[in-house]
């Protein structure tokens, strides 16, 4: 190896270790017993791992409601997002029409509000509805304020796509849908793993509406209950710790899946 | 953008004219009923008077706006919100050119690296920002441990009850979650720069440094400006950092334009100010933006 390289990927590994420092604290914390918590100065390792944190922490709250209602507001908001970008990215790449141009410019637009500048809004809007404290709120704001991205990202893989390829398809007695099956679907499927994970994401670390609008602790995702093991009543770092990974783990092994598929994503999406 | 495929025929059926509103139909409803609406019920509320429980009790015409304006927490919460915009998009965007670069060089265990770095992007924003508050913690921290150990300081500081190293150490927080985002965007950029463009500079003797300033930044000029304006609209409304490390205080100390409209709505209880500080709020992103993109424009 030249010394360049060396000295490069030297950079490059210390780089990775400070990215993973907190996440390493936080693993050790949340193994750490609750009396070495308050210790002051504070320790650098535990005496002892405390692997029975990750079990108790299941009776120290109802975290298992909290995780579902996490996976359902996720998995229902991912589903309704596809369900409306996918055909709206289809058309717009297969299709010049009038108005067009003022769709994906709307798209772009709606890109630049977040759910925490419209926070109020939702809020008003939730409670005329009679919608505050409900799963359904959450879901439909998580699906809205992801769907720009989705959209874009899918129809930057769908514009790459050669026509002809699904013509072909088409012609040798596919079908319309056969053809959208058969080939248009599994040439773009990075682009739509990459929609599905992100969106995924996006909603299951979503905090500021699920702050406002829930209100029982049976409707509350991960986000909003996690940080109530910390309160000024009580501290419970060890479980606010054991908790969040169990909340991050999953997401991050996700998103190191659709790694590669990230850059030329966001080259789709956006960078054009 | 590839140029318009011939038409079938110059005369469409009005089935096919409407074909469009079937295939966006539904994000077209979701954006109107999700996001316009309470775009446009924030503005209007921004004009009423509402009581602490939520009842509207009249128009309140500029009211919301001229008690909002001439609250005194106001200047130094927007100056700050500056700062902090300013602060964290800068410090992100350089330390990203570097880390995209190196993210885009060659090495042994290159993968494991980018996924080490894309952890804070999956990560929830809110428990990055817990570990933080807990390593910055006055008694058990993490970090007077090692500031004490290593003798720099001879007692422990209260790091997040101090309004100016609490600010210091959630911008410094806020550039460790921004950071994978906008690295990944400039290695993006990176990877669509033409290899024979930097083969002709070597040809024509141009040195690294020339090769970068003349080459690499231009041609990343595209990833640069997305990468700060989607960060700029982030850093603006990154509200869980704030929210779960000092809640904006002490008093409004800490406080950002965000975490201040939500205190008005939720702690002081008045949603009509509150929305007339969102309804700012957003005029100042647009502003930004807009800005940004003049000035980069200019630069050409």
């Amino acid at each position: 190896m030249r010394a360049r390289t060396v000295a490069v990927a030297g950079l490059a590994w210390l780089v990775a270790l400070a990215f993973l420092l907190p996440y390493a604290q936080m693993t050790l914390t949340a193994l750490t017993p609750e009396p070495e918590l308050t210790r002051s100065p504070g320790t650098y390792l535990p005496t002892s791992f405390r692997w029975s944190n990750f079990t108790e922490v299941w009776s120290a709250s109802p975290l298992a409601t909290h995780l579902q209602v996490s996976i359902t507001v996720a998995g229902a908001s991912t589903l309704l997002t596809l369900a409306c970008a996918l055909p709206a990215a289809y058309y717009t790449a297969r299709n010049r029409f009038r108005l067009r141009g003022a769709f994906l410019l709307l798209v772009l637009v709606t890109q630049m509000f977040a759910p925490t500048a419209l926070v109020i809004g939702v809020y008003r809007e939730m409670v005329a509805l009679n919608l505050t404290d409900t799963l359904e709120a959450l879901i439909l704001v998580n699906a809205a304020f992801n769907l720009p991205f989705c959209v874009w990202i899918l129809h930057g893989y769908f514009s790459a796509i050669p026509r002809e390829l699904e013509e072909a398809a088409f012609l040798d007695g596919a079908g319309r849908l056969g053809a959208l099956t058969r080939v248009t679907l599994p040439v773009s499927l990075p682009g739509l793993v990459t929609a599905v994970v992100y969106t995924f994401i996006a909603a299951w670390n979503e905090y500021i509406v699920a702050l406002t609008v829930s209100v029982s602790d049976n409707r509350r995702p991960l986000t909003v209950a996690i940080p109530s093991f910390v309160t000024q009543y009580q501290e419970h770092w060890q479980f606010l710790f054991a908790a969040s990974l169990i909340s991050i783990v999953p997401v991050v092994v996700l998103f190191v899946f659709i790694e590669r598929y990230l850059v030329s994503g966001l080259t789709a999406g956006s960078v054009k | 953008m590839a140029a318009s495929p011939p038409r079938r025929g110059a005369a469409r059926p009005a089935a096919s004219r409407l074909a469009p509103l079937l295939w966006l139909g539904p994000s077209l409803v979701l954006i109107a009923a999700v996001v316009l609406w309470p775009a446009v019920e924030m503005v209007r509320t921004s004009f009423l008077r509402i009581s602490s429980s939520g009842l509207t009790l009249g128009g309140a015409g500029a009211g919301n706006y001229r008690e909002l304006f001439t609250s005194e927490a106001l200047v130094p919460v927007l100056l700050r919100t500056l700062l902090w915009v300013g602060g964290v998009v800068g410090v992100t965007m350089l330390l990203a050119l570097g880390l995209g670069q190196l993210l885009n060089a060659r090495f042994p265990g290159r993968r494991v690296v980018r996924w080490a770095v894309i952890v804070p992007w999956a990560a929830s924003v809110l428990m990055t920002a817990l570990i933080f508050r807990w390593m910055l913690d006055n008694d058990s921290g993490l970090v007077n441990r090692v500031l004490l150990d290593l003798g720099v300081l001879d007692a422990p500081v209260n790091w997040l009850a101090e309004p100016g190293w609490a600010l210091f150490w959630m911008m410094t927080v806020a550039v460790f979650v921004s950071l994978p985002f906008a690295s990944f965007v400039i290695l993006a950029g990176l990877q669509a720069i033409p290899r024979d463009v930097y083969e002709a500079a070597r040809v024509d003797g141009a040195g690294w440094f020339t090769t970068y300033v003349r080459i690499t930044l231009p041609m990343l000029r595209p990833a640069l400006i997305i990468a700060s304006i989607i960060n700029v609209i982030n850093v603006f409304n990154s509200f869980p950092i704030i929210w779960a490390m000092t809640r904006g205080g002490p008093g409004n100390a800490t406080d950002t334009t965000t975490t201040y409209m939500y205190k008005i709505a939720f702690v002081e209880q008045d949603v009509g100010q509150s929305a007339a500080m969102a309804v700012v709020n957003f005029g100042l992103v647009l502003v930004m933006v807009l800005l940004y993109l003049r000035v980069t424009r200019e630069a050409r």
